[in-house]
């Protein structure tokens, strides 16, 4: 496949870019932030419109079936507009595990109200604070007809907001097993389920999740008992690669409106931006995206193909973009200077966006870690 | 599509039956892959077999004009012809800066004549092409050169000398830059003549490298007299065909960030000469490093796939060069930094001259981000002609 994108995906990014420019800009998170609201179902109502929720669900479920690369154009231009919402969650990863691990009817019954935006799924899987998705505990006991559910879940991301979770459970095995990994289905408002939401750095909100002795009936299990985990892998590398993605854009716009803001800045006489020592870290830094966007595109496509290489793929695309998200960051706040230190000012938004995206799904070094042992090293 | 199906199939058929097999084992040595001219002998019955098999096809230069003795192959058609070479190892029949520089720029800018004569013999590497651009005070800022070209009437008078000219004492003609007016700004007066190395006057003397080999040399010219039909292009235009050719300059430069076929990979070397633990290299330090390394090589040779996918889709950039080069050879320094680490006291043995061990090619390496415009000049080109920014 080359390297490219088709006629089609880039229809998409620019209806993608004008509507979330217009709908979605840097100044609804500050309102957002600043009215205290956890999020927008209004936007949420939008992207729905626009069939962004079906991207990656087969038609005979109501979805567009576009594919990941489309995922992950529109994830690039969320990013570049700091856009929340809960698609990535929803329609992208835990639609991807029901489509994997999912009976006919429960897909019938569960991917369709994805699709079209009208329920809304998290993923509570993280038990560490640490990216570890293996580093699983929390027990689904079976009982007659049932599974009985306890333990915590935290930085459950859209768990506030939500319809319902799709929980990670043992069912067999310890923490670190890859084996005795179960996935259920499990109602937001079901008995013993409590929702501690907390506001983050970035300005969106993450909940810590409680399962009391939650009962769910035996239909709430996705696929087999114990066997989810190459499931899990896959949807822990979609996640991975579109959080990916949404740090491209992200790194990309703050890098944009830094090179702006170096062209008008003036000191000692002339613009900054005529100053060597920053041409050069500037131009170093469009290198550094420049490889990201190849990177990327590449993992999106290998998930389409759902290509051997997949994994390793994702996490060369996740490690190399969170390394460039922080250098373009961290870059964009000391070029902007005094300004950028100011909460009027957006781009330490684009800071604290960065700085949350790069641990959803692993981090650097989880990645670099995974990359190298994927490598046989 | 179906077509190019049709061609992956009948060139796989083809590279089967006709690629010897000694074409097919890795390059060891410098002394290894083939360079053509007038000086050079065969290493052995593949080697000629392969790059005549090669060149009878003009798949040398699979992109190149049929008319012109070129493989006439589509964008889409060379890629696959390369990827049917990487399946089976095969080399590069032939090292070319004629096909990698000079040839381009002549396609694009010598006279009908001109490429009827020169453009053949360097498919078929019958003529081995060096490059006279930087001279002793002119590095960097290369357009102050000032190696002069005279107008006597029926030929030009050329003085003066250049430096670092790759493998000028093994090479048959030279593609030279020189000023032919002295009142001009230094853009606008220079020209782009080609001539025999033979020709009377001209004279080269080795450079020693720190890796102790000398692939370049400094190159003299006294009174050395060029026919005026040797002339490429305008008069005083030279400097357009000078950019044109460091853009492919940059991009063979570049293309040493990527791992060559058949070649381990970093971490396999590694694995290999340091052993595994719980499948693992022990010392962490060095694992993540390499991961690091390994991570940025995947994501330099999607991005070479990306440019290439990209011009062919009429979306390119045009700015990919720059990029390219600063990149690739930034790579290929920390690749040999890391090979020195891996091999520890075993990577420091120095060997006879004119060898290539570990320490010497780490040190070659270095020349990789000077040679054909500095990281530093790149940077600048970036930062001015991508970004857009002033002075």
């Amino acid at each position: 496949m080359a390297l490219v994108l088709n006629e089609e995906q880039q229809m998409l990014r620019d209806s993608a870019k004008t509507f979330i420019q217009e709908s979605s800009p840097v100044s609804a998170l500050r309102d957002l932030r600043d009215s205290g609201e956890e999020w927008s179902p209004e936007l949420w109502n939008n992207m729905a419109e626009m069939g962004w929720t079906g991207i990656a669900i087969a038609e005979e479920y109501g979805g567009l079936e576009f594919g990941y690369v489309g995922a992950g154009v529109v994830q690039e231009e969320c990013g570049r507009t700091l856009a929340s919402s809960p698609l990535v969650s929803s329609a992208f990863v835990c639609a991807s595990l029901i489509s994997a691990l999912g009976n006919d009817d429960q897909k019938a019954s569960l991917l369709p109200a994805i699709s079209s935006g009208e329920s809304i799924f998290a993923l509570a899987s993280s038990e560490s604070q640490r990216f570890d998705p293996l580093a699983v505990t929390m027990a689904a006991v079976p009982e007659g007809d049932s599974y009985v559910l306890s333990g915590t879940k935290v930085h459950v991301i859209d768990g506030g907001i939500c319809s319902n979770y799709i929980v990670v459970a043992r069912t067999g095995g310890n923490a670190g097993d890859s084996e005795g990994l179960s996935v259920f289905v499990v109602a937001k408002d079901a008995d013993g389920v409590g929702c501690q939401s907390s506001l983050n750095a970035d300005s969106r909100i993450a909940a810590t999740v409680s399962f009391d002795e939650v009962r769910v009936d035996k239909s709430a299990l996705l696929g087999d008992p114990g066997a989810a985990w190459q499931a899990l892998q896959r949807a822990m590398d979609i996640g991975a690669v579109l959080s990916a993605a949404e740090l491209l854009g992200l790194a990309d716009e703050a890098f944009k409106r830094t090179i702006e803001y170096l062209k008008d800045r003036k000191q000692f006489g002339v613009v900054v931006a005529s100053f060597q020592a920053l041409q050069h870290r500037a131009a170093q830094l469009f290198c550094e995206l420049e490889l990201c966007r190849s990177t990327v595109l590449k993992a999106l496509q290998a998930l389409d193909e759902d290509a051997e290489s997949r994994s390793r793929l994702a996490s060369a695309a996740k490690a190399k973009m969170a390394k460039t998200a922080k250098l373009a960051v961290n870059e964009a706040v000391q070029m902007h200077g005094g300004i950028g230190m100011t909460d009027e000012f957006d781009i330490g938004f684009f800071m604290k966006r960065a700085a949350a995206a790069c641990q959803e799904f692993g981090d650097y070094y989880y990645h670099a870690d995974r990359f190298a042992r994927l490598g046989g090293y | 599509m179906a077509d190019l199906n049709d061609f992956r199939e009948q060139t796989r058929a083809w590279l089967e039956e006709n690629c010897p097999p000694l074409m097919r084992q890795p390059i060891l040595s410098e002394k290894d892959p083939w360079w053509g001219g007038r000086k050079a002998e065969f290493l052995n019955e593949d080697q000629r077999l392969w790059l005549e098999r090669m060149a009878e096809r003009g798949w040398t230069a699979p992109q190149w004009p049929v008319e012109y003795g070129g493989g006439g192959l589509s964008r889409e058609e060379a890629k696959v012809l390369q990827q049917e070479m990487e399946r089976i190892l095969a080399r590069r029949p032939l090292e070319s800066f004629g096909i990698d520089m000079l040839g381009p720029a002549l396609l694009k800018f010598a006279s009908e004549e001109q490429k009827q004569r020169f453009i053949p013999e360097i498919v078929r590497g019958e003529i081995r092409w060096c490059q006279g651009y930087s001279e002793p005070n002119a590095g960097s800022d290369l357009a102050s050169l000032q190696m002069r070209a005279e107008d006597k009437g029926d030929h030009y008078l050329l003085n003066g000398s250049k430096v670092w000219t790759s493998y000028a004492d093994q090479s048959d003609w030279i593609f030279c830059l020189v000023r032919t007016d002295f009142d001009a700004t230094k853009h606008q007066g220079i020209s782009f003549l080609l001539f025999d190395m033979e020709s009377p006057g001209v004279s080269t003397n080795l450079i020693k490298l720190i890796s102790g080999n000398s692939p370049f040399c400094e190159t003299v010219f006294e009174n050395v007299r060029v026919p005026k039909e040797n002339l490429v292009g305008e008069l005083n235009k030279g400097w357009d065909i000078a950019k044109y050719l460091l853009t492919h300059e940059r991009e063979m430069i570049g293309g040493f960030g990527l791992s060559k076929t058949g070649e381990d990979s970093l971490s396999q070397a590694a694995a290999r000469k340091l052993g595994l633990a719980n499948g693992r290299l022990s010392e962490g330090g060095l694992r993540s490093d390499i991961a690091e390394f390994e991570i940025d090589e995947l994501a330099f040779a999607s991005t070479v796939e990306r440019v290439i996918d990209e011009a062919k889709a009429g979306q390119g950039t045009g700015a990919a060069s720059s990029l390219l080069k600063l990149y690739g050879t930034e790579l290929n320094k920390s690749r040999n930094e890391l090979l020195m680490s891996i091999g520890g006291s075993a990577a420091l043995q120095w060997g006879e001259d004119g060898t290539t061990t570990l320490a010497r090619e780490w040190l070659r390496s270095k020349g990789n981000s000077i040679e054909g415009g500095t990281s530093e000049i790149q940077l600048n080109i970036i930062a001015k002609r991508i970004l857009g920014m002033p002075g």
